[in-house]
């Protein structure tokens, strides 16, 4: 590790375009927090920390996904300074809800959303941090999930290899004993296709999941949502479901794709 | 008062189940039994009877399950619901030790099991079986999981002969049901107004024994008998009406083992997975897979770590991983996986099927793939190895 005046290793924790529920994930660690400030040197996090540390740092975390020139050359400088580089949240690791604008007219957005557009210079796209720069590791969730995220830390403090599960979300259902809402309630549920870590929040409250961890390995969501429209749900209401905060990771854009296809959906399915 | 002798039948009126469970909770028993929650019958701590469903049956079929209020149906028509027995036997997670760094070495301790006996009632031939197939898996190999057996020991089992079955079922093709087979310590049959008892165990003969029951009258005892076969003889002519509605599915065990097993490279296996998700669900629901896996958690400092396991599935990324890879990369190959484990290589394994027919797989699967209409479509023929 690189040696800081505290021989601790640095941390480093950035934002992009992002609403910083991830950032404020990690400040809600209360019991852990103190510990983790024990461990780390907390050299640059500006939501919790005015003061500031030059880098290089040992670890980076970065919340938040790519919109504009300025933060494409942003992410490049960060990674030079940063020897571990984690992406953090569906923002930085899908592109997070944001990334909606990669099929529409981002013209029209700014219309309809600013006053002055003429000020605002932004790219068409919001991506992933991994498109613009190697990333070591990404931990997923709208938001991250606390545990999680310790987890993690402990893990790259520790020298371990880092890990989350790539199951789906039915498996930590099943673990709780949650009764299933997509086959009990006929409830449309992405669980089946969503990557685990959050711990069923969402079904053990009776409501489906809506794929905040995003896509699980081997995900087939073009089953699922077959599966769903001969169980009478609205394909707009599926591709709705599909669009959220990983609406751009690429299994997920595929089924709404397909159903958007299939159906005469106007404009009005994704907007 | 005397115990009955084991295989002797009593008879009580209905609420007196009450007593039935006040007795095991007063012999320190964790009663357990089944519940309505949240749109299902799962199983759950039961104090009184009022909280059975009775006169509620669940329909059933592939990625589909539903509770009614039926006027017409017992105390015990629905069938199995989303769980087992295998949370009692083997939890879904649980610490298999604990690890704390001293100055020169590390503690070692293994967590206690919480030894309060459990009892289950309303228990089906199916659940039975598919307890004698995990008894084989975890106490009669050549390694005997201690966890498992003090478990297991402490059991007590309250069967029910089924009267109904689900369009799901097909224990008949398995003859793992509809009545209920030995290792129960009580079996339960329902009259109108009645449940006859019959003891199973001299545990079961010692329970019974505090329930103040009385001697079938002459006929009850087939009376009963008769409804659970009428019930197989139903199931068994489903195939005849061509109506998986009204009572069960079929699963053809003739040469079951070889026509897996000879037909790997079927097409069949690539368009299952088209539409399997690779959820897991079946093997979460699944009365007998048992694969577990165990990870070690640590605090920040490591120095305190706890090694636990969970509930696994082959279909899992990370179930058949290696340095070199998972060894089962596609859903196609981990389909195959789990039909081939349980009906044809578990026979090699452990002498007998992997599956009872419960059904719950099929269930309990978000786009309701059903095992037995895989293993139809690959054929009757036997191909030649
Ligand atoms: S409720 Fe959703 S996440 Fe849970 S098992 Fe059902 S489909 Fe899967
Ligand atoms: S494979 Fe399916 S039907 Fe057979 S025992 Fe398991 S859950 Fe039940
Ligand atoms: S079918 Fe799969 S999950 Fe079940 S016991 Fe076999 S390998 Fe394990
Ligand atoms: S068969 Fe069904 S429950 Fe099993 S992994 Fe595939 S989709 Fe999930």
């Amino acid at each position: 590790m690189v040696e800081s005046p505290s021989k601790r290793p640095t941390l480093a924790v950035f934002k992009f375009a992002s609403c910083d529920g991830c950032q404020l994930t990690m400040l809600d660690c209360e019991r852990e927090l103190l510990a983790i400030a024990d461990r780390v040197e907390i050299a640059y996090f500006l939501e919790a920390r005015s003061r500031t540390l030059d880098g290089p740092y040992d670890i980076g975390l970065v919340e938040g996904s790519v919109t504009t020139e300025h933060d494409a050359e942003r992410i490049r400088e960060i990674r030079d300074q940063c020897r571990t580089l984690i992406t953090i949240g569906a923002c930085a690791t899908a592109g997070g809800i944001q990334s909606l604008r990669n099929w529409a007219d981002i013209d029209d957005f700014i219309r309809q959303v600013y006053a002055s557009p003429q000020y605002i210079e932004t790219l068409a796209t919001s991506t992933p941090i991994s498109d613009h720069v190697k990333v070591d590791f990404e931990l997923r969730g709208c938001p991250i999930d606390k545990r999680q995220l310790v987890m993690l830390i402990t893990d790259l403090l520790l020298g371990k290899q880092l890990r989350v599960p790539r199951y789906s979300v039915c498996l930590e259902c099943k673990l709780k004993h949650t009764v299933c809402v997509a086959v009990a309630r006929g409830v449309a549920c992405l669980g089946p296709v969503t990557q685990a870590g959050c711990g069923a929040i969402c079904p053990e409250y009776a409501r489906e999941c809506f794929g905040c961890h995003g896509p699980k390995e081997s995900a087939n969501p073009v089953s699922l949502a077959r599966h769903y429209q001969r169980g009478q749900h609205d394909p707009s209401h599926l591709v709705h479901l599909l669009s959220n905060f990983n609406a751009a990771a690429p299994p997920f854009r595929n089924a709404a794709e397909m159903l958007e296809q299939n159906s005469p959906l106007s404009n009005e399915g994704r907007s | 008062m005397a115990s009955p002798r084991i295989g002797s039948w009593i008879k009580i009126p209905k609420e007196r189940l009450q007593q039935l469970i006040d007795t095991l909770a007063s012999d320190g028993y964790r009663v357990v039994g089944p519940r309505i929650r949240d749109g299902a019958i799962i199983l759950d701590d039961l104090t009184d009877i009022r909280q059975l469903p009775a006169g509620v049956v669940d329909e059933q079929d592939g990625g589909h399950y539903r509770l009614r209020e039926d006027p017409t149906a017992g105390w015990f028509d629905f069938v199995v619901g989303p769980q087992s027995l295998k949370p009692f036997v083997l939890p879904p997670r649980e610490p298999l030790l604990q690890l704390q760094r001293t100055s020169e070495t590390w503690q070692t301790e293994t967590p206690e099991i919480d030894d309060r006996p459990v009892a289950v009632l309303g228990l089906r031939g199916c659940d039975l079986h598919a307890l004698s197939i995990m008894d084989r898996v975890f106490l009669e190999g050549p390694y005997v999981d201690p966890r498992y057996e003090k478990r297991r020991a402490s059991l007590f089992l309250i069967g029910v002969h089924c009267r109904r079955a689900a369009p799901t079922c097909f224990c008949h093709s398995l003859k793992t049901g509809p009545a209920l087979p030995a290792g129960f310590d009580l079996g339960l049959s329902e009259l109108e107004e009645h449940f006859l008892l019959e003891v199973g165990s001299r545990r079961g003969a010692a329970v019974a024994a505090r329930l103040q029951g009385e001697e079938p009258a002459s006929g009850e005892i087939t009376r009963a008998r008769m409804a659970t076969r009428a019930l197989e003889q139903r199931m068994h002519d489903r195939p005849l009406h061509g109506d998986r509605r009204t009572a069960g599915r079929w699963l053809e065990t003739d040469h079951l083992r070889d026509r897996l097993l000879g037909n790997l490279e079927h097409p069949r296996w690539s368009e299952v997975a088209e539409r399997c998700l690779a959820c897991a669900n079946c093997t979460m629901v699944c009365p007998t897979c048992f694969c577990t896996t165990v990870e070690e958690v640590s605090d920040l400092s490591g120095d305190s770590v706890t090694r636990m396991r969970r509930w696994e599935s082959c279909f899992t990324w990370e179930h058949s991983y290696t340095t070199a890879g998972p060894v089962h990369p596609t859903t196609q190959s981990r389909y195959r996986q789990w039909l081939t484990h349980k009906l044809a290589s578990w026979h090699d394994q452990f002498g007998t099927s992997g599956c009872v027919g419960c059904g719950r797989c099929i269930t309990w699967c978000p786009v309701g793939i059903d095992l037995t209409e895989e293993v139809a479509a690959l054929g009757n023929e036997v191909p030649h190895a």
